[in-house]
């Protein structure tokens, strides 16, 4: 998992029937080395919110028991992030 | 997910049975603002995508959570046919 900023949403009509109800956010990684990519929203995040995803298989388990073909999802807002990195 | 363009399409007689009957495209990947970024993917059409429409890709092994996909080996799957992208 890891933080990333919403930055713009995808509008898709025709779509894996799993997909409908579900909105695309583009998130981008706080870590700029990352590229930008498309995550589906599980929690209702916003624009210019910083959110949690998680990448992978992992991020279809965030809509269980459905069966979801997506290997981005947003899973959380982000209240504060304390960093202190060495 | 990752935006691409489709820009091909593969014909392949001798392959995995599970992969029969399954449309497979070359999709060149692009960035969320629409240009051409590094690389391609062949992906299964599970959407009935068209030659230059922008679609959406699921990667990895997320890509086997459609119907059709589902059990088969296949590590790229179009999902989505994209209208509009938003920036904000």
């Amino acid at each position: 998992m890891n933080v990333g900023r919403v930055a713009g949403c995808l509008v898709s009509t025709v779509k894996d029937p799993n997909l409908k109800g579900y909105k695309i956010l583009l998130v981008r990684p706080l870590n700029e080395r990352e590229k930008p990519f498309f995550a589906l929203d599980a929690v209702g995040a916003g624009a210019g919110e910083v959110v949690l995803y998680c990448r992978q298989r992992e991020a279809s388990y965030a809509f269980s028991p459905e069966f979801v073909p997506c290997d981005a999802a947003v899973v959380g807002i982000v209240d504060e992030l304390n960093e202190e990195l060495p | 997910m990752r935006l691409g363009r489709v820009v091909g399409t593969v014909v392949a007689t001798r392959k995995d049975p599970r992969l029969v009957g399954l449309k497979l495209l070359v999709v060149s990947i692009l960035t969320p603002e629409l240009k051409p970024d590094k690389g391609y993917e062949v992906a299964v059409d599970t959407v009935q995508a068209g030659f230059e429409e922008v679609v959406i890709l699921c990667t990895g092994s997320s890509a086997r959570m459609t119907e059709r996909t589902k059990d088969a080996p296949v590590d790229a799957t179009i999902v989505g046919i994209v209208d509009t992208v938003n920036l904000d």
